[in-house]
C-alpha cells in the first residue's frame, strides 16, 4: 500500500475521527475486529527464520489471511506460557493484577497520538493480555466474567495480540506517567514471546537476529565486508581532514573493545557518526579494537524474547575475553544500551575478566560500570571534555543548528540525559531543546523502535513518529533548528525518513531532502575535533558538506 | 530476585496496623468500661425527668436544639421561656436551662461525649459549671 | 450496562442491608458476623495476594529512570527520579505513595490543525485521587473512635480539624464533604471523558458506586438520622474486643453501611484496589538504577544459553578473515585440499 501524502496525512491525522481526535467508537474494545490489510502489518517471518532460531511452528502463514494455520492445541500453548511467565516475572503478575484504568497512560503512546486507535492507548493494550489473564485466574471469573470484562483466548484476541503489540516500540513513556509505574513493556515483551511459541512473528526482527547470531551484525556482513566498509569510511577521513585513522580489527591485548550498532558501519547518517569515532579514538591516541564476530551493538533478541537476547549479547563478553581487552566502549544505540545497562550483567556476568572502566586519557574511574565494565560512548565523551582534552572548534558545526532527541531507552531505561547535552555545548555554537513535555524522560520514540523499522508499515510508522516530528517541526520554525542530534542507530535510520516525510524541503537545494537532517552526536564530535596535522583551513565536513568559515559566516 | 526480606517486613507492618486497635485495647484500654453492660450512664438529674423533648430524641438530637437555641437567643433575640414535656417552664440557655437541672457536666456531658470522642464546641463560650463535691479541696 | 449493573448491586447490597438491620435477630449478623468475617477475608486475601506476588522472582533490574541519572562526578544526577542507593529509592517511593508523583506529571494531549499536538497541564486526576485517598485515610482514622476505649490519643485533635469550620450540628467533617465530591467527580469522569470511558468496565464502576454509598451511608447516619452513636460504639468496640453485642434501638442505616463497608472489605482483595500492596511492588519505581555498577542476580538465569561461539564464528568466515588481514585464532590449513568448500558461504 503505497503511503498517503503528507499533505492528505497532515490533514486526516488532525481531523479524521478517532478517540484521540474526539470521536467514540461505537462498539466496546472487547467487540471490535482486527482488521489486517497490506500496509498495517509486519510482514510474517519465514519459516527458515523461525527454525533457525530453533522457535517452534514455523509455516507459511499471513497476516491478513483468515487462518493463521495456527498448530494444533495453540490455545493450552499460550496458556501454558502465561502461566510459565507469571511465575518468571514478578512485574507480568503485578501488572496483570494492580491497574485501576485511571487513563493516565491514554494519550501518552505516540502510536494512539498518531492513529488515534483506541487499542494503542497502553492501558488498552494491556488489558488484551490482561482480560485473558483474568479470564484463567480471577476469583469471581465465573460468574463476574462480564464485569471483570475477561476474554477467553480466542484467534481474535491472538490477532489482537499480534496487531498491537506490534504497535508499540517498548518505549516506556507510559511508564513514566503511571501511578503504579506499570511498564507496556513489560507487558508488550510477554505477548510477543507467547506469539513466539505458535509461530507467530515477523521477518524484520527474526532475520537480523539471525544475522547478528551468525556474522555478528544484523546486514550479515562477513568479516571481510566489515572491514573493507570500515575502510572507505577511513578514506573519507583521510580525504576530509587528512588524518589516517586506521582502526584494528580483532586485535588482542587492545585495552578498550569498541562495540557500536552496525548501522553506524554501511548505512548513511550512521556512517558519519563512525567517522566522528575513528576521529575522536585518533585524537586522543585510545588503544582500542573493533570486532568482526561482535560487530553489533544492537540486540534484536530483546524484541523477540529473553533467551535469544541473552544469546546474541553474550557475545560481547565472549569477545572482550578472549581478545583480553580491559573493558568495554559502547557506541550511541538506543535499545543496545537497554540491554546493556539493565539486562547484560544479569544474564552474561560476571565479567570478572575485565578491570573496571578506567579513561586511560583523564584517569576516570567509571564507578557507575563497575561491574558491566561497559561505558557509554557519551559518558566517556563527555568526560574528555571536561577534562580539556579535547581541542574543539564549535564553529565548524556552525552551520549545524540541532536540537537534541533523547532516545527512549537511554532516557528511561538509563537515565543519560545530561551526558549528550554537555557534549553538544561544547561542540556546536547554539543549539535549542524541544518542547518540556517531548524531552528527557518525557521524549517520544522515533515511531519505529524495537524492530518495526520495516518499509511495508510506512504509513504507521510516519503517524507514530508524528509526535516527534511534530516537536522537531515546532522548533525548527521558532529557532531554524536545522539537524535533529541523538544517540541511536535506530533514530538515524527511522527519523531521518520520519523528518523527510514531515519535514519537506523549502530551501533552494535540489539535492536537500528535508529540512532538518538526522545526525549522530559523535558526528558533531568528530566535526568538531581540531586535529594534529589535519589540512590547513579544512572546509568540508563529515559529509563532505561546505563548512561555514569565518569570511561567510554572517 | 524475591526480595522476600523485605515482603515480610512489609506485610508485618501491615498485620500490626491492621491488628493495631485490637491489641491497643487489650493492653492500654480500660476493660471495664467498655464491656456490654458497661454503656456510659449519663447521671440524671436528681428531682426531674421530664426534658424538653422525649428522652430518645435527646439522646440522639440535644445538638440539633441546642444549635436552634442558639441561634434564636444570640442572633433572633427570641428569648422566651420554653416547656418541658412535664409542663415545667425553663430557659432557653444552656446555663441557666439545661444544667439548672443537669448540674455537672463531667457526669452528665461529658460521660457520652469522652465515650464516642464527641468535642462539642459549647464550651468554647460558656463556662462550665463549677463541679461541686468532686474534689475535696474544694471549699 | 456497564454502568447500570455495578449500581444495580450497590442498591441490592443496601436492600440486604436494610432487610438485615430492621429486626433485632438478623442484626447480629449483618452489624457483627458479617464485618468480622470481611475484616478476616479482607487480612488474608491481602496477605495471600503479596505473597502470590513474591513468589514470583524480579529477574531483571528494570527501573524506569525518570531524571539524570548517577554517572559522572560534574554531571548533576536527579536523585529521586532516578534513584542510585536504597535511601533514593525510598524517597522515590515516599513521593510515589504519599503524593503521587507520578500522576502528578500528567498531561494533556490534544489535535490540532496542522497537524499540531499540544501537551498541556493536566492535575484533575492527580488533585482528585489525593484528596480522595486522603480524606479516605482521614475517615478511616477518625472511626477508630468507635473501636478504642479510651479513645486514642489524636483522634480528637484531628477531628476537630477536619471539622474546623464548624458547620452545623453535628459539625460537619470536610473530609466527607471532600470524600463524596472526588468520588462523584471520579465516577463522572469516567462517563464523560471519552477515553477513559471507554476504557472503563464493570469492575472499575462498581467500587466507586460502592464507596459512593458507603459515605452517603455514613453522613446520612450521622446528619439525617442522628443514630445512638453510644449504642453503636458498645457494638463496634464488642467486635473488635470479641464481646459480640448487638444494643437495641440502633437504626438499620446503620446495617446498610456495615453491610456495604463489609463487601468494600472483601472484595479488595481480590481487585484492582490491591493497588494499594501493588504499588510497592513495582519493579519500575522500588529499584535502584545502579544496574552497571551493581549485578542483579537472576534466580532462574539460563547458564546453558550461550551465544554462537567465535570457534564457529571463525570456522565459517577463516579464509576471508585471513584474505582481509583480520587475526585469525586458527591458521589456514596448508592449501592442498579440493575447492569444494568455497560452496558453504551464502
Amino acid at each position: 500500500m503505497a503511503i498517503p501524502k503528507v499533505e492528505e496525512l497532515r490533514v486526516s491525522v488532525a481531523s479524521e475521527p478517532n478517540m484521540f481526535t474526539g470521536a467514540v467508537p461505537k462498539a466496546d474494545w472487547q467487540d471490535t475486529f482486527t482488521e489486517f490489510k497490506e500496509g498495517n502489518f509486519a510482514y510474517p517471518a519465514k519459516p527458515e527464520m523461525v527454525e533457525y532460531h530453533g522457535f517452534p511452528n514455523s509455516r507459511i502463514w499471513s497476516p491478513d489471511e483468515d487462518d493463521w494455520k495456527l498448530p494444533d492445541g495453540w490455545e493450552k500453548i499460550i496458556l501454558d506460557g502465561l502461566k510459565e511467565r507469571l511465575g518468571k516475572f514478578r512485574s507480568l503478575k503485578l501488572y496483570m493484577d494492580i491497574c485501576v484504568r485511571c487513563g493516565a497512560c491514554a494519550d501518552k503512546c505516540h502510536f494512539f497520538l498518531g492513529t488515534g486507535d483506541p487499542k494503542n492507548m497502553p492501558v488498552l493494550r494491556a488489558e488484551l493480555l490482561r482480560s485473558v489473564y483474568r479470564n484463567e485466574y480471577s476469583v469471581g471469573r465465573k460468574v463476574l466474567s462480564k464485569m471483570l470484562g475477561n476474554r477467553p483466548m480466542t484467534v481474535k484476541v491472538l490477532k489482537e495480540w499480534f496487531m498491537y503489540s506490534y504497535q508499540c516500540t517498548e518505549c516506556r513513556r507510559c511508564s513514566v506517567f503511571c501511578p503504579y509505574g506499570i511498564d507496556t513493556a513489560e507487558i508488550t515483551m510477554m505477548m510477543r514471546e507467547l506469539l513466539h511459541l505458535v509461530g507467530v512473528g515477523i521477518n524484520w526482527i527474526l532475520e537480523p537476529a539471525a544475522n547478528s547470531n551468525r556474522t555478528g551484525n544484523h546486514m550479515g556482513l562477513q568479516p571481510h565486508t566489515f572491514k573493507q566498509n570500515i575502510e572507505f569510511l577511513v578514506d573519507d577521513v583521510k580525504d576530509i581532514t587528512g588524518i589516517d585513522v586506521t582502526p584494528t580489527f580483532n586485535r588482542k591485548g587492545a585495552e578498550v573493545l569498541f562495540i557500536t550498532p552496525s548501522a553506524d558501519v554501511f548505512a548513511e547518517p550512521g556512517i558519519f557518526t563512525f567517522m566522528g569515532y575513528l576521529l575522536l579514538f585518533k585524537h586522543i591516541g585510545l588503544d582500542y579494537t573493533l570486532s568482526t564476530y561482535a560487530s553489533e551493538g544492537g540486540n534484536f533478541g530483546l524484541f523477540t524474547n529473553n533467551e535469544l537476547m541473552k544469546k546474541l549479547n553474550g557475545k560481547m563478553y565472549a569477545e572482550a575475553e578472549r581478545l583480553g581487552v580491559k573493558w568495554i566502549l559502547g557506541g550511541e544505540c538506543g535499545h543496545m544500551w537497554r540491554v546493556l545497562h539493565q539486562y547484560m550483567d544479569t544474564m552474561n556476568g560476571p565479567a570478572d575478566f575485565l578491570e573496571v572502566p578506567k579513561s586511560p586519557i583523564t584517569g576516570t574511574v567509571f564507578k557507575n560500570a563497575a561491574s558491566t565494565k561497559m561505558v557509554h560512548i557519551s559518558e566517556f565523551t563527555a568526560d574528555l571534555i571536561k577534562h580539556n582534552k579535547l581541542k574543539l572548534d564549535p564553529k565548524r558545526n556552525a552551520h549545524r543548528v540541532p536540537t537534541f532527541h533523547d532516545s527512549c531507552n537511554p532516557a528511561r531505561a538509563m537515565g543519560l540525559l545530561d551526558e549528550p547535552r554537555y557534549i553538544l555545548d561544547a561542540v556546536v555554537p547554539k543549539w535549542h531543546e524541544m518542547n518540556e513535555n517531548c524531552i528527557r524522560e518525557k521524549t517520544f520514540c522515533c515511531g519505529s523502535g524495537t524492530g518495526l523499522n520495516t518499509g511495508e508499515i510506512m504509513e504507521l510508522r510516519m503517524r507514530s513518529g508524528l509526535p516527534r516530528a511534530n516537536a522537531v517541526q515546532d522548533v525548527h520554525e521558532k529557532y531554524g533548528v536545522n539537524c535533529l542530534a541523538n544517540v541511536c542507530a535506530i533514530d538515524r535510520a527511522t527519523l531521518q525518513p520520519l523528518m523527510e516525510y514531515w519535514i519537506p524541503p523549502t530551501g533552494d537545494d535540489p539535492m536537500a531532502t528535508t529540512d532538518v537532517n538526522v545526525i549522530g552526536l559523535s558526528e558533531l564530535v568528530g566535526n568538531a575535533l581540531v586535529m594534529d596535522g589535519e589540512i590547513e583551513n579544512r572546509d568540508q565536513g563529515l559529509r563532505f558538506e561546505e563548512l561555514v568559515t569565518d569570511d561567510t559566516e554572517g | 530476585m524475591y526480595d522476600k526480606g523485605k515482603v515480610l517486613i512489609g506485610l508485618a507492618i501491615f498485620v500490626i496496623a491492621a491488628l493495631s486497635i485490637v491489641g491497643y485495647n487489650a493492653t492500654m484500654g480500660d476493660v471495664d468500661s467498655f464491656r456490654t453492660d458497661g454503656k456510659p450512664g449519663p447521671e440524671k438529674p436528681v428531682g426531674h425527668d421530664k426534658c424538653v423533648k422525649e428522652t430518645a430524641y435527646m439522646q440522639t438530637s440535644h445538638m440539633v436544639l441546642l444549635n436552634e437555641w442558639r441561634d434564636e437567643v444570640i442572633r433572633e433575640g427570641k428569648r422566651e421561656l420554653v416547656e418541658t414535656v412535664g409542663g415545667e417552664m425553663v430557659e432557653k440557655s444552656l446555663q441557666n436551662g439545661c444544667m439548672g437541672c443537669h448540674i455537672s457536666k463531667v457526669k452528665f456531658c461529658d460521660r457520652c461525649h469522652d465515650y464516642t470522642n464527641v468535642k462539642p464546641y459549647c464550651w468554647d463560650c460558656h463556662l462550665a459549671p463549677v463541679e461541686a463535691p468532686a474534689s475535696k479541696e474544694a471549699h | 450496562m456497564k454502568v447500570l449493573r455495578p449500581i444495580i448491586a450497590v442498591l441490592l447490597l443496601i436492600v440486604v442491608g436494610g432487610l438485615l438491620g430492621m429486626s433485632h435477630g438478623t442484626q447480629m449478623l449483618a452489624g457483627v458476623i458479617l464485618p468480622s468475617i470481611a475484616f478476616l477475608v479482607f487480612i488474608v486475601g491481602f496477605i495471600r495476594k503479596v505473597l502470590d506476588w513474591s513468589k514470583s522472582p524480579v529477574p531483571f533490574k528494570i527501573p524506569t529512570t525518570c531524571g539524570q541519572a548517577k554517572s559522572l562526578d560534574f554531571i548533576k544526577a536527579d536523585r529521586f527520579d532516578c534513584p542510585d542507593s536504597k535511601s533514593d529509592v525510598i524517597v522515590r517511593m515516599f513521593l510515589e505513595v504519599f503524593l503521587f508523583r507520578s500522576l502528578f506529571r500528567n498531561t494533556k494531549a490534544e489535535m490540532h490543525d496542522g497537524p499540531k499536538i499540544t501537551y498541556g497541564p493536566n492535575l484533575w486526576l492527580w488533585l482528585f485521587g489525593i484528596l480522595f485517598h486522603y480524606s479516605f485515610l482521614t475517615i478511616v482514622i477518625r472511626h477508630m473512635r468507635l473501636f478504642t476505649e479510651p479513645v486514642l490519643p489524636g483522634l480528637g485533635f484531628l477531628e476537630y480539624i477536619d471539622g474546623f469550620v464548624q458547620i452545623g450540628a453535628p459539625v460537619l467533617y470536610q473530609s466527607d464533604l471532600i470524600f463524596l465530591g472526588c468520588v462523584t467527580a471520579l465516577f463522572i469522569r469516567r462517563l464523560i471523558a471519552p477515553q477513559v470511558k471507554y476504557i472503563s468496565l464493570g469492575s472499575d464502576y462498581f467500587p466507586l458506586a460502592l464507596i459512593f454509598a458507603i459515605g452517603t451511608t455514613g453522613m446520612m447516619m450521622r446528619h439525617l438520622f442522628r443514630v445512638d452513636v453510644t449504642a453503636i460504639k458498645q457494638l463496634t468496640l464488642g467486635i473488635v474486643t470479641l464481646d459480640w453485642t448487638v444494643p437495641a434501638n440502633i437504626h438499620p442505616i446503620f446495617f446498610i453501611h456495615v453491610v456495604l463497608v463489609s463487601t468494600l472489605m472483601m472484595y479488595f482483595p481480590f481487585s484492582k484496589l490491591m493497588h494499594m500492596g501493588g504499588i510497592f511492588f513495582s519493579p519500575t519505581r522500588n529499584m535502584t538504577n545502579d544496574t552497571r555498577a551493581v549485578r542483579h542476580i537472576n534466580p532462574w538465569n539460563d547458564p546453558n544459553i550461550k551465544p554462537h561461539s567465535y570457534a564457529g564464528y571463525e570456522d565459517e568466515f577463516r579464509e576471508f578473515m585471513v584474505d582481509a588481514d583480520i587475526p585469525v585464532d586458527k591458521p589456514l590449513p596448508p592449501k592442498a585440499e579440493e575447492p569444494a568448500e568455497e560452496a558453504k558461504e551464502d
